[in-house]
Order: structure tokens, then C-alpha cells, then sequence
């Protein structure tokens, strides 16, 4: 890959200024649904572009009903990984945005370490959300580990 | 609807029928009285699995208080009592479709297995360069055990194409059928965009070329009447919990000819008639079919369910549903961006739709937060999605449960999410 190409995975503030405390917060501001979707909705527009021509069979998440891509970078300089999620559906990219706000720019041991129940716990919608067959959060979180996993054995 | 399938049997014109009172229709849902998410359910997702009235949840709780013991082994009463009732709801289901004798019942555990068996057991009836018809509209369950049998057999899988509709292209069927097709496996009502497939004039034609015609009829019976007699198929088949009844058991229809022509399907007790090492000889119709002990209660609730469902004016419970279609036809032009995908001349009332900006998945999720609950997804059509291009659609399909304004509701939780979303 050229440096142009990691800057996509490297220039934005997910992991960062866009973190798990700081969604948490918001979001338990937000009494009616309209609202809580409406703010996820809106973290997903955040997400970094994910490269047209990595929506491939092999960054494909499955056990999605909507598709949903999966990549990533290793910086060696850093040792931190950086993911690029996307999806077609509105609120999956949402969802996508929390899993990049908790795992992104870790390092693999810190990404594993990272306890994500405990975050959808205090997430009421997102509870209700991830019991729901077909939206990918949980295939997303998995991969996410799988590959944190990869690199650290 | 279609007129075609449309029959009344002797015995039900003669039947005093219930007045088709809504009201109290929903009152014999249980279910249906619950609060989702703060809002009152609205349950437009029958065409995946409708609910059930209290007469068929009874009867099932009454058989196992009551009467439950294994069927056809006659020492006790209660063995006695499990198999009359076991026995009468293969009758009931037997006049429900006017089929000639209770021997073309077979139970199975749904339309997925009815269509297994069959496309089993014709696998030392077809050969290499024979032709097996499906559509573009079918369910994978009516797909695919006709791939497999096009797969051990070397015989070719035909579709009848369609039109932006969602109807069979005209002539297309005709052009496909010659002295090679062996088997015809169409769907009488898409489960997607609601279709009604012109069954009978395609079994008349089927069978002109001599073809074996099975017929897929699980999104028909919750809409409307079916006759064996009348549609001259050699085989339908249809679930129990699409028509109001439990899950776990489905219908085979098959001739008696066409029947006793397969093979069995599963080994085992009950389809036997005597077994030694050497030799086992098979039980005859329709216990060939039903290896082990079968889904008593299942059967029990489905034949209540069918009594339910049988005991209204058919007439009324039909213009009910098409007054729901026509009322949620009406308010498609208040949700900006919103396309129904599947406008058949001839449907029951199923609207597949997409919303500009959403994805099927964001419609369903932000419908169920307003208590609405949709199907969305492929919906087990994948070349069905192909052909409009799409990831997948969202569907709203009625039962004769579901009111005016529960179309109301839908639709102004429609422009909400469009408004707020899109």
C-alpha cells in the first residue's frame, strides 16, 4: 500500500477524539428514539471513506443482512491497529462507528483487552440492537478480535 | 384474487358462518394485545409467520392435559384418543383442500420438507437431459432440492422469467415446456411481492407435455381457498404456522398414483409394515411417508386452526384484505422516495418496498422502535433480488387480523423515519 492509502486508515479521530466515554456521555442525554438513532445515525457519517476497492469478498463481514467491509492496517512504526469499517445500511454504519471508536488505534493486547459488552450494556438501544439477527455487530466484533488476535501470537 | 383456486366444498356452503366482526377477530389473537417498545403492536409480519387464536393455543394445551399418549399403537384409551384426534385433523385438512382421501395427507415438518420428499424421491424417475421448470419468483425452498435433484439425476434446471411486475412473463412458461420436462415446481403466491401465479392454466399445461407438477402453496392457503380437485395438481404443499396454526408440522398433498410411485423418504418406525434383516416392507399411504412419532399436537392445533380460519365468510375476509392493500396502496405517495417493488394485476396483500436512502434494514429496525414489526431482508428470494437489483426489501404482509389504521400507523411511521432518516 502506498502512504496515501494509510493515511485513510490514520487520519481520522476514531479511538481518539471520537472514543467510547465521549458516546457514552451523549448518549445518556438522549431520552426518546428518534433522537438515540438519530446521533448514531450521525456518528456513522463520521466514519473515515473506506476504499471502493477494498469492498471485496474478503473484507466482506458475514452474517450481515446488510454488507458490511472490514479492513485493516498495521502500523509498524506504532504498533497500533487501524480499521476501516463500512456498510450500505444507515444505522449498521452507526454501529461500525462505535466499533471503531473502541478498537481503533490500540494496540492488538489494548484492543483485547477492551470490554465491549460493558459498553453495549450501558447502551440501552444498543442492547436491543445486537440481540437482532443479521445486523453484523456482533460479526464485526469478532472479526475486529480475530485479527488483534492474528497479530499478537 | 384469483377466482381459479377459489372453491367452496359442499360441506362449507351448507356450514352457518360467523359474521367477520374485526373487532373480535383480535380479541381471539392474544398476542396481538401487547405494547412494543411503548407503542401497540402492529404485526405486519404474517407472510413469515402469522399468529395464533386461542382455539388452536386450547387445543393444544387441552390434548397434552387430557388426551397425550403415542398414536396408532391401540393398547389404552388414551393411545386411542391421541390417535382420533391425530386421524380427524388429517381429515380436516384432507376437506379443507378437497383432496380425494385422507391417503394424500401426508404430514411433514413443513413446505421445506414436503418439497424435499418429492424432489428425493424422484431421483430414479429422472435422467440426464431432463428439464425441471421453477420461476424467478420462488422461495430457496423451492429452488434449491430441485437444483440437487438436477444434480444427482444430470437433469436441467428451466426459470420462467418475469415481468417489473413481478408476474410470469406471458409465454414464457410455454416456451420453455417440451416432451423434456419432467418436473414443474412453481410457487402459487410469491412470498415476496404477493403474486398469484396462474397455477391451474400451468398444470393444465404440464400436463399435456406429461410432467409431474408440484405446487407451492404456502402464501396461498392464509389468503385463500385451495381445491385439489379443481387445481389437478399431483402435488401441494403448505406449512401450519403460516395459516394461523403451530410451527413444526406442514401439509404434502400428493395423488395417490404419484404417492405410491416415490419411494420412502426416511427410515424408521411407523413406515413399515413388517421388518427383518433380510427384508423390511413398507407401511402404505400415507404412514410410508411419516417414519417415527409424528407431530401429534401439532396436527391437533393445525386442524383447530383451520377450523378458524374456515368458520368466517370467505367472501368477507377477502374483501377485508384487499380493502388493507388497496387503503396501503393509497398512502404510498405520502412517503417521499418510497417504491413498492411487485404491482401483480392479481396479489394477495404483500407490499415489498424500498425507501430512498435506507436500507431495508434501517426501515425495519426504526419501524420496530414504533411497535411495528416487518420483514426485511432477501427473504430467502436471492434471484428474485438479483432481478430488481437489490440488496434485499422491506414487507409488509397482512393477515385478516390487521386493521385500517394499523395501515395508518405503517405508513405515517414510514414518512417519520423517511423525514428523520433518509
Amino acid at each position: 500500500m502506498s502512504n496515501n492509502e494509510h493515511s485513510q486508515f490514520t487520519e481520522n479521530d476514531f479511538g481518539g477524539s471520537i472514543n467510547t466515554d465521549e458516546i457514552l456521555e451523549t448518549f445518556e442525554f438522549l431520552d426518546d428514539w428518534e433522537d438515540r438513532y438519530a446521533f448514531i445515525i450521525d456518528l456513522g457519517k463520521k466514519l473515515p471513506t473506506f476504499p471502493e476497492e477494498a469492498k471485496n469478498e474478503i473484507n466482506l463481514v458475514h452474517g450481515c443482512q446488510s454488507q458490511v467491509w472490514l479492513t485493516h492496517y498495521l502500523d509498524q512504526s506504532t504498533g497500533k491497529l487501524h480499521l476501516l469499517i463500512d456498510s450500505d445500511a444507515l444505522i449498521v454504519r452507526g454501529l461500525a462507528a462505535i466499533v471503531m471508536a473502541s478498537f481503533n488505534a490500540k494496540i492488538p493486547s489494548e484492543v483485547l483487552a477492551v470490554n465491549i459488552e460493558a459498553i453495549f450494556e450501558k447502551m440501552d438501544l444498543i442492547r436491543h440492537v445486537s440481540a437482532t439477527r443479521g445486523n453484523g455487530l456482533r460479526s464485526m466484533v469478532k472479526k475486529v478480535q480475530l485479527i488483534a488476535q492474528g497479530i499478537g501470537s | 384474487m384469483n377466482q381459479q383456486a377459489v372453491s367452496k366444498s359442499a360441506k362449507s356452503d351448507t356450514e352457518q358462518k360467523v359474521p367477520f366482526d374485526i373487532e373480535k377477530v383480535r380479541k381471539d389473537f392474544p398476542i396481538l394485545d401487547q405494547e412494543i417498545n411503548g407503542k401497540p403492536l402492529i404485526y405486519l409480519d404474517n407472510g413469515a409467520s402469522a399468529q395464533k387464536p386461542n382455539a388452536v393455543i386450547k387445543a393444544i394445551n387441552d390434548y397434552y392435559c387430557q388426551d397425550n399418549a403415542n398414536v396408532h399403537r391401540g393398547a389404552h384409551t388414551l393411545g386411542d384418543r391421541a390417535t382420533a384426534a391425530f386421524e380427524g385433523a388429517r381429515e380436516r385438512v384432507r376437506e379443507f383442500i378437497n383432496a380425494a382421501s385422507t391417503k394424500e395427507i401426508i404430514w411433514t415438518s413443513g413446505t421445506t420438507e414436503a418439497i424435499n420428499l418429492v424432489a428425493s424421491g424422484l431421483t430414479s424417475t429422472l435422467k440426464s437431459g431432463d428439464e425441471i421448470i421453477v420461476s424467478r419468483i420462488e422461495h430457496h425452498a423451492n429452488i434449491v432440492p430441485w437444483q440437487m435433484l438436477a444434480e444427482r439425476t444430470g437433469a436441467t434446471l428451466k426459470v420462467i422469467e418475469i415481468n417489473e411486475a413481478g408476474e410470469l412473463q406471458e409465454g414464457a412458461y410455454e416456451a420453455l415446456l417440451s416432451e423434456k420436462t419432467k418436473v414443474v415446481a412453481v410457487t402459487h403466491v410469491s412470498n415476496v411481492l404477493g403474486t398469484i401465479n396462474p397455477v391451474k392454466d400451468m398444470i393444465e399445461k404440464a400436463k399435456s407435455v406429461g410432467a409431474i407438477t408440484l405446487i407451492d402453496g404456502a402464501q396461498a392457503v392464509p389468503h385463500f381457498m385451495v381445491d385439489m380437485q379443481a387445481l389437478d395438481c399431483d402435488f401441494y404443499v403448505f406449512s401450519s404456522h403460516k395459516l394461523f396454526g403451530p410451527t413444526g408440522i406442514g401439509v404434502l398433498y400428493g395423488k395417490e398414483s404419484r404417492l405410491n410411485a416415490l419411494p420412502p423418504y426416511q427410515g424408521g418406525g411407523e413406515m413399515i409394515e413388517r421388518v427383518t434383516f433380510e427384508k423390511t416392507t413398507y407401511n402404505e399411504l400415507p404412514y410410508k411417508f411419516e417414519a417415527g412419532t409424528p407431530a401429534i399436537s401439532e396436527a391437533i392445533g393445525l386442524a383447530k386452526a383451520i377450523d378458524y380460519f374456515c368458520q368466517f365468510d370467505r367472501a368477507d375476509v377477502e374483501a377485508h384484505e384487499n380493502s388493507l392493500m388497496d387503503y396501503a396502496n393509497s398512502l404510498v405517495k405520502t412517503v417521499p422516495g418510497m417504491k413498492v417493488i411487485g404491482t401483480a394485476k392479481n396479489k394477495v396483500p404483500v407490499m415489498s418496498f424500498m425507501i430512498e436512502g435506507l436500507h431495508p434494514s434501517d426501515i425495519g429496525t426504526l419501524l420496530d422502535q414504533q411497535g411495528i414489526a416487518i420483514r426485511t431482508g432477501n427473504h430467502c428470494a436471492m434471484p428474485l433480488m438479483d432481478f430488481y437489483s437489490l440488496p434485499g426489501t422491506a414487507r409488509a404482509s397482512f393477515a385478516f387480523y390487521n386493521t385500517k389504521a394499523e395501515v395508518e400507523t405503517l405508513f405515517k411511521g414510514l414518512e417519520k423515519i423517511q423525514r428523520l432518516f433518509a
